[in-house]
Formats: structure tokens, C-alpha cells, sequence
């Protein structure tokens, strides 16, 4: 069991990282980069699609198209000739969110990154998303200053650099996207009311006397307190 | 990769069934019945799976064997083999783990005037908190409050939590969300704002706020870009291997590993705060796991050489919907947002068995009797499992809500060509969360001066059972309780002369077998996954 997957019997050939080896046909690119025998510390993360470190170029032989995947989300395919990019060196530049604002009349995505400015919308950083984002889309919202429709597009983004890897102009969208995604959430998105209403009520103590009794009670009153409580439909 | 004909046979009684379930509400299980299910079917009364440890602070406690043997085990450098005269690296405060616990550390550590260092094992990130996708909770409804969510948490955890850190966490609730959406955390919100909240196992209100399917890794990318934003220093790929203290007993640092340049480092600092989260790579008892690849309990490891007690290490929370199929994503969480959304739990005769949202462990003991019983769908490789019933959703809430309440889940299966909008998925309980952890005060400090914890490599907030939502809330919660703490505490500490004198009483303690190499390498960093094939034939050169 574990992550140790009993081997099928078919077998495929793929390279990795320029040598051949023959895998499962049934596992991932990533539990076969393992079972030829790496013990992988670059490259790896989450093992579920989340974290964006297994970031993988491949293409298969007698081809010459490159693919883009995430090595614990694909499964390997025969003639695959593959190897990770676990990082790829992306502009971030420094900056404080407090010095910025989405509500001045300024862009702030051009103020940090004024060479979005050079997207001429070839295309090429949704081609090669794993997630599958429009990540043209999301780059030229903002590059528009629309936020929001950038926040939407980008939100799903793991980022793996995948597509920093492949843009002719060598820009990072993930870094620029995060930080659009944040100004949105802060000055575009109105603040919880009722979280403001909350956080006075403990502020004024609301709270405290029913948490004392609580803390309190000895277990059985507790479990009769849980059993009878009201459960919102 | 899409579903056998005998998988479908059985999706067609779940259809059948659909209909009708629509207003079947399943009695929730009583006290009792209760009782007998966790006995005859959770994998934590299992006795044959445990050890009882027998050094150190929690000496006579049961933990599962794999565990014991590390807590037990061997250290990976020899303390005379350190040269602790030659300080690599220093800080006020040094943050072990970056992750959802370590970010708001180092971010709360630095505002309180601490010179911080973050140190971690892969990149930046690489951790459970990344992979939450249901939510977090506070209460911040009007027809919720604080005490309400206290009673959830107790219940939850079984009336055992630690009432102080319970109250720490349902109190600060509130002030962590804004503290978020001040940070530029997406939440899911009305258009005024409001928080769209939403049920999850054991809550008695609607308090699980989310952003999407993705709300763990949300956080994470936000706090990740404020430490970013911040003169605090990160280093990555360098796990902490030992804590070293001072002559006076005090924790002043830590002894790290360099993966890449195979080199140890020392790091001297006033105070520690580990936040390395918790073991599901441990793989207890052979189950699966939803954790990421550096979730090995190296926390637990060193801070129990340096004497700090340890609570509830004898119960795991194992999720009871984990991936059963395919194969290649066995084990991976399927979120209990999707149960929350009102997919319901059925068997192999599309029948329900259990009410959908009960806590996690009867969610997941039930699940076990249901396929122990043949009630279950067994899978080509063997793996039984139950439907997830997801379809339902949509017939409830209609066309569209899963694939926007849900898009990472539904890209997750597509990838392997199952459609949850319009098929069920098999579920089986997955090794998700470590319940119990180092003892901390409400503070995040320990039994050991200069030793802070917070997040999942601590115990005391869950009791004996997390439900969801509690866990991203106690690592923000906590994490920034630690932080302060321990920027407070630094500030007035001295360090004395460094020593690893703890490390030579515990290879004292452990005894020849230590010195015989027979014990286990603790901390294990890194979970092996390699085949050691013969080369030949993995070369394919025979
Ligand atoms: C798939 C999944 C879904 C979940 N869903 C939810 C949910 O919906 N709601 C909820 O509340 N909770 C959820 N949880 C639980 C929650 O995400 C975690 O409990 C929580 O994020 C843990 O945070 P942490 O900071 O304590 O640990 P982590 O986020 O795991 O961070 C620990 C960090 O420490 C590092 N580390 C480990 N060992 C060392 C070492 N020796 N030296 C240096 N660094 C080290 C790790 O690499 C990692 O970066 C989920 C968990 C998983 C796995
Ligand atoms: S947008 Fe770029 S960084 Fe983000 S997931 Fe897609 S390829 Fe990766
Ligand atoms: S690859 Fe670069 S230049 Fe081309 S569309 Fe994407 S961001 Fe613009
Ligand atoms: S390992 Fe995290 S996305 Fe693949």
C-alpha cells in the first residue's frame, strides 16, 4: 500500500533526465521517477496538484512538440523524453502591499511590474498551463487593471512557473497575479460586516461570562450541552 | 481509466437510489453505538498498531509503532561530531517549518521586533496547509458566537481538549479572518461582503469559510508573499535535524541539514518555534495518506529529545473520504466540503449508511465496517471503497455548483477521466491529520524555556479528534500567539554556551542499540518511495 503501487505488468520505456529506464505503464510521472530510483528532494511537494514543485517538460519521441504537466498529476505515456523544472528563476520585485493601493486611479500592477507592458498576447503561457488557466487572459486583466477579472482567472494558479519557463518576453504571470489577487481582495472587496460587528462584541467582553461557564463545566454537563445543541439546517 | 463495468453496475443502484435519497435524512448514531463503531472499526483501537514508549518524557504512553521508533530512534549526528564553537547562522528568533503555522510565526515574531530566520525542509510552502482546500473556521455569524463554536470543538474532540487553548483559538477566530482579508486572502464573499459559510463535520453553524477548493493554499500564497515582503530571511532546503540548547537548559537553537551541499549547519538563536507539522508520511498501520512528501514528524522528534512532553500522540485523524480510485490518486483527500455541499455516504447497493457530516472518526469507522461487512465496492487493485454520491449535488442545488464550488476536485478526477458531476466517486478513510502533538500553553511556549510550538505538531486544542476547519484556524491562530511570544521572550533572553549535552543522555538512555546503529535514523526528513529495482531491469538492459 503507501505510495508504493504494486508495478502492472505492462511496462513502458520513458528518459529522464537523458537516461532511458522501463516504468509501469500505470504510474505517474512523478512515481516513476521513483521507481527508477531517485529519491527525489527538488521537485516534489504536495504528490496531489496543489503546491506546484513537480512542474515537468516532456515530449515524446519522433515528436517535436514539448508538453507541460505536473509530474504527480500525469501518468507517464510511452517514448516520454522528460525532465522537471523545479524552480524557474521569476522577477519578483520587492514590495510593500501598505505602499500600494487599487483605488488610487493608478494601475499599481504596471507601477511593480512596468514590463507587463510587453505582452504582445502570443499565447504561449496558456499552452502551456497545467492547471489550465488563460493565462494570457488573466495577464493582459492586468494589464488593463481589471483586478477583479484577473483575480477570477488566476485564482486557480499553483505556481509552478511553467509558464514563466515558455513566455518570449519573460515575464512571471504567477507573480504578477498574486499580487493583483491580493490588491483585489483588500481594496476592491468590501470587508466582512458582520466579522466587523463580531470582533467588537468580544472586544467589549460580549462573550466572556458564557466562555467562563464553559471552562467550567465538568465533562458530563458538557456532553448533555453538545447533545441537546441546535444544529443550523 | 474511467470506472470497470463492475463499478458501473454498481453506480447504476446508486442512481437508481438518488431519487429517493433526496429526502432521506440518516439517523445520526447515538452515544453508544457510537462507542461500538470506534471500538470494532477505527484504526486507533487497533492494538496490535501501537507501542508503548519507553525513554523519555512520555514514557508508558501508546503511540503507533511507527512513531515509537522514531521518538525512539537514533540521532543522525553524533554530538561529538558538532562543532558548536563555529555558529553558522544566528537569529533572534528561529522558525522551524514553513508552512501555514511558521509563516504567521515569522511574520508576528518580526512586527514585535525579532531578527527572524525561517528555515525549511523543501521549498517555501511545501506543506499540509497548501493541500486544505474545505476551509476555515470562525464564528462570525450573527446567529453563531465564540461559545457555540467552543461547545463544537469540545464535542468534537471527544471533551478532552485542553479548555485554554480551546478558548485561545474560538476567540481569536474572528481577528484572524480579518487579519487575512486585510492581507489580501480571497475569501468567498456576497457582494457586500458577507462571508459565504457553509457546514462542515460537527459544526453545529455554518462558520467554514473557504476560498474555493483552494483556501489552504490561499493562505499559504498570501502569508508566503508577506514574509517575502518582509526583511525576514528564509532558507530553504535545510530541514532542522536536532535543537540545540545552552548550559543553562534553555532551547538556543537548532542543528540543520543541507540537502544539496550534504552539510550540517548550526543556528543559534534566543528562541525556537517549531512548526513542522505533522506524519501522515509515516503511512501508520500501511493506510494511505492526503499529506505531503515532508510530513514525518520530525517536530515531534526533537522536541521530545530535549524533554518537552508530548499530548494525545495515540489518535490520528484519518479523513473518511480518501481517493479509493484510480489507483493514481489513492489516498488523496476528497474534501468534506463535498459531503458539506450534500453529497451523500453510500454502499455498494446505493443504500446510505451513515449521516454525512457526523465527526471523522465515526464518518470513517463507518466506512470501514461498511467494506468489512461486503457492502463495499472493491476495486481491480483490490482497494474497497463507498460512492461519494457527488451527482447529488447538483440535482440539489443545481447544474454548474460543483464544478464552481469545486474546481480543483473536478480537474483532479477529469485528469482521470471520472465526470463527479455526473459520476460518484469511491472513498476510502486516508491517514490525514496527527491530533495530538507537543503540549503548548495558550502562548505556544512549552515545558522547555525557550521552546515555542504551533500548528499541527502540537496537541492539546483537538482533544482526541480534529474536524475540519479547526486546523487552518489553530496554525494562524497559534502561529501568531508563538510569534509574539517568542519575540517577547527573546527580547529579554540571553543565550548561554551552547551544548548537546541532551543529545549524549538520550543515547545513554536509548542504550547499546543506539551506539549498534539497530535503531532507526530519527528524523526521517524524507519518506523513501524508491523501488531498488535491479538495475538491469529497470535500465530495461537485461
Ligand atoms: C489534503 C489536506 C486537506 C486539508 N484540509 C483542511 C481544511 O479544509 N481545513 C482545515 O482547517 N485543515 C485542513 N487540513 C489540515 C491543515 O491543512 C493542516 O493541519 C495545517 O495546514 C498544518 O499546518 P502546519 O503549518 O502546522 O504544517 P504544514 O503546513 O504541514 O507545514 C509544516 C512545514 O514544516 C516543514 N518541515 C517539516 N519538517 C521539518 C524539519 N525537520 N525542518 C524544517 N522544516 C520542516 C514542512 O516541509 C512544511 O513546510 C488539511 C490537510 C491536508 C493534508
Ligand atoms: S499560470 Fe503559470 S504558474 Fe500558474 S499554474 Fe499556470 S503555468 Fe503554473
Ligand atoms: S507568453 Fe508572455 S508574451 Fe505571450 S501572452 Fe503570455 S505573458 Fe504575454
Ligand atoms: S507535487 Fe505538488 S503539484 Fe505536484
Amino acid at each position: 500500500m503507501a505510495d508504493v503501487e504494486a508495478p502492472s505488468t505492462e511496462m513502458v520505456e520513458i528518459t529522464i533526465f537523458g537516461q532511458r529506464y522501463q516504468v509501469p505503464a500505470s504510474l505517474t510521472v512523478l512515481k516513476a521517477i521513483e521507481y527508477a530510483g531517485y529519491r527525489l528532494v527538488h521537485g516534489v511537494g504536495c504528490r496531489s496538484g496543489f503546491c506546484g514543485a513537480c512542474g515537468t517538460v516532456y515530449r515524446i519521441e519522433g515528436q517535436y512538440r514539448l508538453h507541460y504537466a505536473l509530474a504527480c498529476q500525469k501518468v507517464v505515456e510511452p517514448g516520454m523524453v522528460l525532465a522537471q523544472i523545479p524552480v524557474y528563476p521569476a522577477q519578483r520585485p520587492d514590495y510593500k502591499l501598505s505602499e500600494l493601493s487599487a483605488t488610487d486611479g493608478q494601475n499599481p500592477i504596471l507601477e511593480v511590474y512596468p514590463e507587463i507592458e510587453t505582452c504582445f498576447g502570443c499565447n504561449t503561457c496558456t499552452k502551456s498551463c497545467p492547471q489550465e488557466l488563460d493565462v494570457m487572459g488573466y495577464v493582459s486583466a492586468l494589464l488593463r487593471g481589471d483586478l477583479a477579472e484577473a483575480a477570477d482567472l488566476s485564482f486557480d494558479c499553483i505556481m509552478c512557473g511553467l509558464c514563466v519557463s515558455r513566455c518570449p518576453t519573460e515575464l512571471a504571470p504567477p507573480n504578477m497575479a498574486i499580487l493583483g489577487r491580493r490588491l483585489y481582495a483588500r481594496d476592491l472587496v468590501p470587508r466582512a460586516p458582520h466579522l466587523t460587528q463580531r470582533l467588537k462584541e468580544i472586544e467589549e467582553g460580549v462573550f466572556d461570562e458564557e466562555i467562563a461557564k464553559l471552562k467550567a463545566m465538568s465533562e458530563d454537563e458538557l456532553r448533555k450541552l453538545y447533545a441537546e445543541r441546535e444544529i443550523e439546517k | 481509466m474511467s470506472y470497470t463495468e463492475e463499478m458501473r453496475r454498481s453506480i447504476a443502484k446508486v442512481e437508481a437510489t438518488r431519487q429517493r435519497r433526496l429526502d432521506e435524512v440518516y439517523p445520526r448514531v447515538g452515544d453508544e453505538e457510537k462507542r461500538e463503531l470506534l471500538e470494532n472499526y477505527h484504526p486507533d483501537y487497533n492494538a496490535e498498531a501501537f507501542a508503548t514508549l519507553k525513554v523519555g518524557p512520555n514514557a508508558g504512553d501508546r503511540t503507533p509503532r511507527e512513531l515509537a521508533s522514531l521518538l525512539e530512534g537514533r540521532p543522525r549526528v553524533h554530538p561529538d561530531k558538532v562543532d558548536l564553537s563555529r555558529v553558522d547562522l544566528e537569529a533572534d528568533v528561529l522558525v522551524i517549518g514553513g508552512g501555514g503555522a511558521g509563516a504567521p510565526a515569522a511574520l508576528l515574531a518580526q512586527e514585535n521586533g525579532a531578527d527572524v530566520l525561517l528555515v525549511t525542509k523543501l521549498r517555501f510552502g511545501d506543506a499540509n496547509t497548501m493541500m486544505a482546500q474545505g476551509g476555515i473556521q470562525a464564528a462570525d455569524k450573527p446567529n453563531d458566537s465564540p461559545a457555540i463554536h467552543y461547545l463544537d470543538v469540545m464535542g468534537g474532540g471527544h471533551f478532552k481538549n485542553d479548555p485554554d487553548l480551546v478558548e485561545a483559538l474560538v476567540m481569536d477566530a474572528p481577528f484572524v479572518i480579518r487579519w487575512l482579508e486585510e492581507m489580501g486572502c480571497m475569501f468567498d464573499k456576497e457582494p457586500d461582503g458577507t462571508m459565504i459559510t457553509g457546514h462542515g463535520g460537527g459544526t453545529s453553524r455554518k462558520r467554514m469559510h473557504s476560498a474555493r477548493d483552494y483556501t489552504g493554499a490561499e493562505i499559504m500564497r498570501t502569508l508566503r508573499d508577506e514574509v517575502r515582503s518582509r526583511p525576514i530571511r528564509v532558507l530553504e532546503f535545510h530541514p532542522a535535524i536536532e535543537l540545540i540548547k545552552d548550559k543553562q537548559g534553555r532551547v538556543a537553537g537548532a542543528i540543520l541539514y543541507s540537502f544539496d551541499r550534504n552539510e550540517i549547519v548550526v543556528a543559534r538563536a534566543k528562541a525556537v518555534i517549531i512548526t513542522t507539522g505533522g506524519g501522515g508520511r509515516l503511512h501508520y498501520q500501511g493506510f494511505p495518506t492526503t499529506n505531503h512528501y515532508g510530513a514525518t514528524a520530525d517536530g515531534l522528534v526533537m522536541a521530545y529529545r530535549v524533554g518537552a512532553k508530548l499530548s494525545f500522540i495515540d489518535t490520528m485523524q484519518y479523513h473518511p473520504t480518501g481517493a479509493a480510485y484510480p489507483e493514481q490518486i489513492l489516498g488523496q483527500l476528497v474534501t468534506e466540503k463535498v459531503r458539506g455541499l450534500g453529497a451523500q455516504l453510500v454502499n455498494a447497493d446505493g443504500e446510505q449508511f451513515v449521516y454525512p457530516l457526523e465527526p471523522r472518526d465515526v464518518e470513517a469507522a463507518a466506512i470501514v465496517r461498511e467494506c468489512r461487512r461486503g457492502k463495499g465496492v472493491v476495486t481491480p487493485s483490490g482497494q474497497c471503497g463507498v460512492w461519494l454520491d457527488s451527482p447529488m449535488i447538483e440535482v440539489k442545488r443545481g447544474p454548474g455548483t460543483i464544478e464552481k464550488a469545486l474546481p480543483a476536485m473536478v480537474r483532479q478526477f477529469k485528469r482521470f477521466g471520472i465526470d463527479m458531476t455526473k459520476e460518484p466517486i469511491l472513498v476510502y478513510p486516508t491517514l490525514h491529520y496527527q491530533n495530538g502533538g507537543i503540549s503548548i500553553r495558550p502562548d505556544g511556549s512549552t515545558n522547555v524555556p525557550g521552546l515555542y510550538a504551533a500548528g499541527e505538531v502540537t496537541g492539546g486544542t483537538h482533544g482526541r479528534n480534529r474536524l475540519m476547519g479547526n486546523s487552518l484556524l489553530e496554525i494562524t491562530v497559534f502561529g501568531r500567539r508563538a510569534g509574539r511570544a517568542a519575540a517577547e521572550y527573546a527580547a529579554k533572553a540571553e543565550v548561554g554556551e551552547l551544548t548537546l549535552d541532551h543529545l549524549r543522555e538520550w543515547f545513554d538512555l536509548l542504550g547499546p542499540e543506539a551506539a549498534a546503529e539497530e535503531l532507526e535514523l530519527a528524523p526521517l526528513l524524507l519518506p523513501d518511495y524508491t523501488r531498488h529495482e535491479r538495475t538491469d531491469e529497470v535500465l530495461g538492459l537485461e
